[in-house]
């Protein structure tokens, strides 16, 4: 275990309160939530990452590899510093999402699924947000964008890029 | 038109309501206080069956009869799971409640957690609302201070510790026992049933699980009773339910209605939706979420009798799936005459393929082809026996799997081509013009 994929202290000490919230025997409970809590520190999942997770919930590597690569939550490859998951469902794409899409798209020179050069930002495809009303809507980590137009992608782009 | 009752969002557009002293001083916890001191658990699970309260998530089973079948078995713990998993296509009611005030879930867990005899309870939200998590999570530690949590609650013995559990993305999980599973740390992996989860549900203990909505009625159930909360809506539609509309509307949004509530008023009033937006006119409407049938304009209007359809779990399914749809979850997506229906059924079939977790073939498999032909067929190379195709393909998934995934993926394709067939065929025959850019099919000219 190398430091470099282990928590800070304090997100370690958030790993334990965790853990602690579950009955007796039942630590396994917490992994979703510590894999989030890594995720927020690594900006992804990784191997190594996962291994480590196993290893504070004592349970096997392979627990924990059957999950995260279950829930599209979790990166399983290194991503940008921005990560811009965009809705691609029904009700979205119905208020103009896939012209809008294509825009951040074709701004950022990137596909779904790719990182921009500067490492920047990454692009991914999801399925409903709950936001459908105030579509079209991506997220950037907890921040949800709704009621996007091109315009706004424009203007969330450029402070991005600050 | 006079204002119509509001059971649940009453007060929340009073600034700062997510605060423990503003919801407290608009009415909050004066539920909790009643039915932790004047009533007994089984008073609660009475009212609660009264009030003829169904459940919100999109099945309507009636949650007092489901608290009903929980298991008590001596010395063995019970548990209370609030699904606010919320994933389902058009609906974002349970976000909108949990965000606008966290401390009426909250007060509702207490409520119904006491009445079940659970110590310990989870609300469940999908983790995509990490930011919500952080509001409830600041609503319990403010509640927890204020001895609403923890032990000994308003000084009545009763303890109760309740965790919040981020989930992952994945729509499945929205399914009681996937969800249970996925509370246990592993794959949202649906359970075979029985043992039902009132039975044998989370760490095999006896579990109730509800969702965000319907346990949030609980306050407002206790303080009145289940009678006077029967008294509203209509049938065996009591109560109210919050509606998500979503598409081509003037104003979408939550709206808490009455149920029983005339679609048309529902879609055409300024107090709703306000019509649909300038210029265009109404062409379908999926009234509950993703899954349920689409319905084209004269039959969501009306049923096939000529009756008004009403915002009510009977009225919207009436005449079964042949001109009837669901209220399901309350996730209502109205689309105007410039939405193509083949490209919205291969969109939401694109959904439960990416969604359908693997566990049976019927789904894993049927999800796949249903979207690649759907694909096919959208983007100018299907034929015509793709059409019989997808009716086969959905009639094979629906009803032979686990859990009801598969039929919330039959069902919108099936129903898409049921109402909209003329659509699917103008494609197949027509493929260069069907796939130009926001070529739709218009009816009229089809003949030419």
């Amino acid at each position: 275990m190398t430091e470099t994929i282990a928590l800070t202290p304090e997100r370690l000490e958030k790993a334990k309160e965790i853990i602690a919230r579950y009955p007796e025997g039942k630590q396994k409970s917490a992994l979703l939530p510590i894999l989030h809590l890594a995720q927020e520190q690594h900006g992804w999942v990784s191997p190594e990452t996962m291994d480590f997770v196993a290893d504070l919930l004592s349970i096997q590597p392979v627990e924990v590899y059957e999950v995260a690569t279950f829930y599209t939550m979790f990166h399983l490859e290194p991503v940008g510093k921005h990560v811009i998951e965009y809705c691609r469902t029904g009700p979205c794409c119905t208020m103009g999402g896939e012209e809008v899409y294509a825009h951040l798209k074709d701004k950022l020179g990137i596909e779904a699924g790719e990182t921009t050069q500067d490492g920047l930002f990454t692009v991914k495809e999801v399925e409903c947000l709950a936001a459908c009303g105030w579509g079209p809507c991506f997220q950037i980590r907890e921040k949800y964008y709704m009621h996007l137009t091109n315009d706004k992608v424009d203007e969330i782009i450029e402070e991005l890029s600050k | 038109m006079a204002e119509s009752i509001k059971i649940l969002t009453g007060n929340f557009d009073v600034p700062g309501i997510e605060q423990l002293d503003v919801y407290r001083k608009n009415g909050g916890y004066a539920g909790l206080e009643k039915a932790l001191k004047q009533m007994s658990p089984d008073e609660i699970v009475e009212e609660v069956k009264k009030s003829g309260v169904r459940g919100r998530g999109g099945a309507g089973f009636p949650m007092g009869m489901k608290w009903g079948f929980l298991a008590k078995p001596e010395g063995v713990p019970r548990y209370l799971v609030c699904n606010g998993d919320e994933s389902e296509p058009g609906t974002f009611k349970d976000h909108y409640l949990m965000m606008k005030s966290p401390h009426l879930l909250i007060e509702g867990m207490i409520i119904s957690s006491f009445a079940l005899g659970a110590n310990t309870s989870f609300i469940y939200v999908r983790g995509e609302l990490m930011y919500v998590i952080n509001i409830l999570e600041k609503a319990i530690a403010e509640a927890k201070a204020a001895g609403l949590l923890g032990k000994n609650i308003l000084g009545t013995g009763y303890d109760l510790e309740l965790v919040v559990q981020p989930g992952g993305g994945a729509y499945i999980c929205g399914e009681e026992t996937a969800l249970l599973e996925s509370l246990e740390g592993k794959r949202g992996n649906p359970r075979n049933k029985p043992p039902f989860p009132a039975v044998k549900g989370l760490y095999q203990c006896p579990t109730v699980v509800n969702n965000v909505e319907s346990i949030s009625t609980t306050p407002w159930i206790v303080l009145n009773g289940g009678e006077e909360y029967a008294k509203v809506g209509i049938g065996r539609s009591t109560g109210t339910k919050l509606i998500s509309a979503s598409g081509h509307v003037k104003n979408p949004g939550v709206y808490e209605i009455e149920l029983g509530l005339p679609v048309e008023e529902f879609i055409y009033s300024d107090q709703y939706l306000g019509g649909i937006r300038d210029g265009h006119g109404l062409k379908a409407v999926v009234a509950g979420g993703s899954s349920v049938p689409i319905l084209p304009k004269d039959l969501i209007l009306k049923t096939a009798a000529g009756e008004p359809r009403l915002m009510s779990y009977e009225s919207l399914s009436d005449g079964g799936f042949a001109s009837g749809t669901m209220l399901g979850s309350g996730g209502f997506i109205a689309m105007d005459e410039t939405t193509c229906i083949v490209r919205n059924t291969w969109n939401f079939s694109r959904f439960y393929r990416h969604e359908s977790c693997g566990q049976c073939s019927p789904c894993r498999e049927g999800t796949g082809w249903m979207e690649k032909v759907l694909y096919r067929i959208e983007h100018g190379k299907g034929n015509e026996r793709d059409i019989d195709l997808l009716v086969d393909v959905a009639k094979k998934i629906e009803g032979n799997t686990i859990c009801p995934l598969g039929d919330a993926a039959a069902w919108p394709v099936a129903s898409a081509i049921r109402h909209f067939r003329d659509e699917f065929e103008w494609h197949v025959k027509n493929p260069e013009a069907a796939t130009k850019k926001g070529a739709v099919y218009q009816p009229e000219l089809s003949l030419a």
